[in-house]
């Protein structure tokens, strides 16, 4: 039995987060000053939210709401400045939709920082003490939203990792849930392979499209992708080029048709396999997905990397036999056994669907336990 | 254990699952016939080494896809990477 919390637009949560959130980064310290006086509660901070125009602005925005809106969220307390770009106020009602507690304090209309701290430390008191009540009931693997990442990868993670987690994405997938494959620099040179399992001509164009846009960004620059992506690490683990990285990375989501493009941040609409447009940096490819409703979170590794989320766990999955005993305190599931040939795909695969099951059900992955909460926004345009 | 991997029938490279010497003979299967490839330097865990000779220009295929292209003559045994392999897409350096 696999069990969550039951929020009241009948979203499921397998965490039961209250969430202080800027609205923009002049809020910071106050969200972070709010934060040390309830322990328990997640600040979460950033770099952006004023002096930002058009589907730049509209990005940021639609990210912070979709990140209170996540069912990993039980109660969200947002505080703004008052004269920034994306307003509190806006995010507020937005992620009121969802029927969770939501308050929002605005610097200059409290009174400085200590009055806003004190206001907002009484909010979150209050609003932990709700969200302590609400129960675990038993729920269904077709609630859940799961995001693929890669990140510091290597050979080992095309070989073995990637493909392996694509054997749980499948699982996952017949059992109704649903797979976000993202990292759209990392599906350059797949696309080709990708749109064979769009379910429409529609869907097939759109993997087209958001990888073109990527590709288009690297001529305006002027400049070879390789060394940004793949990056040094990647390089040294193996990696020659983009194409060979983004054909390992694509294992990770599985077999299963395409149901759909997203955009960054944007809350699936189609059961099954769908596609999110994100950039290859992992944190704010994390970001995007969980914006977009994903509640957990899997990041297959070769190199090794720290990193969790603030909102959603995250299971690190591992196939390099060296990273494996250098960074043993980073890996959930150890699965290089692969690469030595001792362990089969599949039993490799239901490993890590097993490890899902007990992650939903309250088990702290690695970065959990360490406190790991790195959150960064995907921005398209300049600052204005 | 397999010392060298080939992942697709169409591939034109192998990839070290360990550290591999110079002059290192294996065996290498590729489509249940085992060929035996000599090393010609030294290859590391996770780097690829060509399984024929290439041709300067030529595809490189790896999990049975095209993953970039040779910038010089690759002999057999030699390894593949930045080298002398370079990507066909990003290119913005290229770009007009």
């Amino acid at each position: 039995m696999i069990t969550g919390f039951l929020r009241k637009n009948g979203k499921i949560g397998i965490r039961n987060h209250v969430v202080v959130l800027s609205s923009v980064v002049c809020s910071n310290r106050v969200v972070e000053m709010i934060s040390e006086q309830v322990p328990g509660v997640i600040p979460l901070v950033h770099q952006h939210g004023c002096s930002q125009i058009g589907r730049d602005k509209e990005q940021t925005a639609r990210t912070l709401a979709g990140i209170g809106k996540n069912p990993n969220v039980a109660a969200v307390l947002i505080v703004g400045l008052g004269c920034e770009t994306v307003q509190p106020e806006d995010l507020a009602k937005e992620i009121a939709t969802t029927g969770k507690p939501v308050e929002y304090l605005v610097i200059q209309e409290s009174g400085g920082t200590l009055n806003t701290v004190a206001r907002g430390a009484e909010l979150v008191r209050q609003m932990v003490a709700e969200a302590s009540k609400i129960q675990r009931t038993e729920i269904q693997l077709r609630d859940i939203i799961l995001g693929t990442e890669c990140g510091g990868s290597d050979t080992t993670s095309g070989m073995a990792a990637n493909p392996a987690t694509g054997y749980a994405s499948d699982m996952l997938v017949d059992s109704g849930a649903t797979v976000i494959l993202s990292e759209t620099t990392e599906l350059m040179g797949t696309e080709h392979v990708l749109a064979k399992r769009a379910v429409t001509q529609e869907v097939a164009d759109g993997i087209f499209s958001i990888v073109a846009r990527v590709e288009q960004e690297s001529n305006r620059m002027g400049v070879d992708i390789r060394g940004g992506n793949p990056t040094p690490g990647n390089i040294e683990g193996g990696l020659s080029t983009i194409e060979e990285k983004s054909l390992g990375c694509i294992y990770k989501a599985g077999t299963k048709p395409i149901q759909e493009v997203m955009e960054y941040a944007e809350t699936p609409h189609q059961k099954g396999l769908v596609v999110m447009d994100t950039p290859g940096h992992d944190i704010e490819s994390i970001s995007g997905m969980i914006a977009g409703g994903a509640q957990l979170i899997v990041f297959t590794t070769g190199r090794g990397t720290p990193t969790g989320s603030p909102i959603a766990p995250v299971v690190k999955i591992c196939a390099n036999p060296s990273t494996v005993t250098t960074m043993s305190d980073n890996i959930d599931v150890d699965v290089s056994m692969m690469i030595e040939g001792s362990k089969s795909l599949e039993e490799a695969g239901r490993e890590i669907y097993q490890e899902y099951l007990q992650v939903i059900n309250g088990k702290l992955t690695r970065a959990e336990i360490f406190g790991h909460r790195e959150f960064a926004i995907a921005r398209i345009a300049i600052t204005m | 254990m397999q010392q060298l991997v080939v992942i697709n029938l169409k591939d034109n490279v192998a990839t070290a699952t360990r550290e591999l010497k110079k002059d290192q003979e294996l065996r290498v299967e590729i489509g249940g016939e085992q060929v035996v490839l000599t090393m010609k330097e030294d290859i590391r865990f996770g780097h690829k080494v060509a399984i024929m000779d290439l041709v300067k220009g030529q595809d490189i295929i790896k999990y049975g896809e095209v993953m970039g292209t040779a910038t010089a003559d690759v002999f057999k045994g030699e390894h593949i990477h930045v080298h002398n392999v370079v990507s066909q897409r990003g290119r913005g350096d290229l770009a007009t």
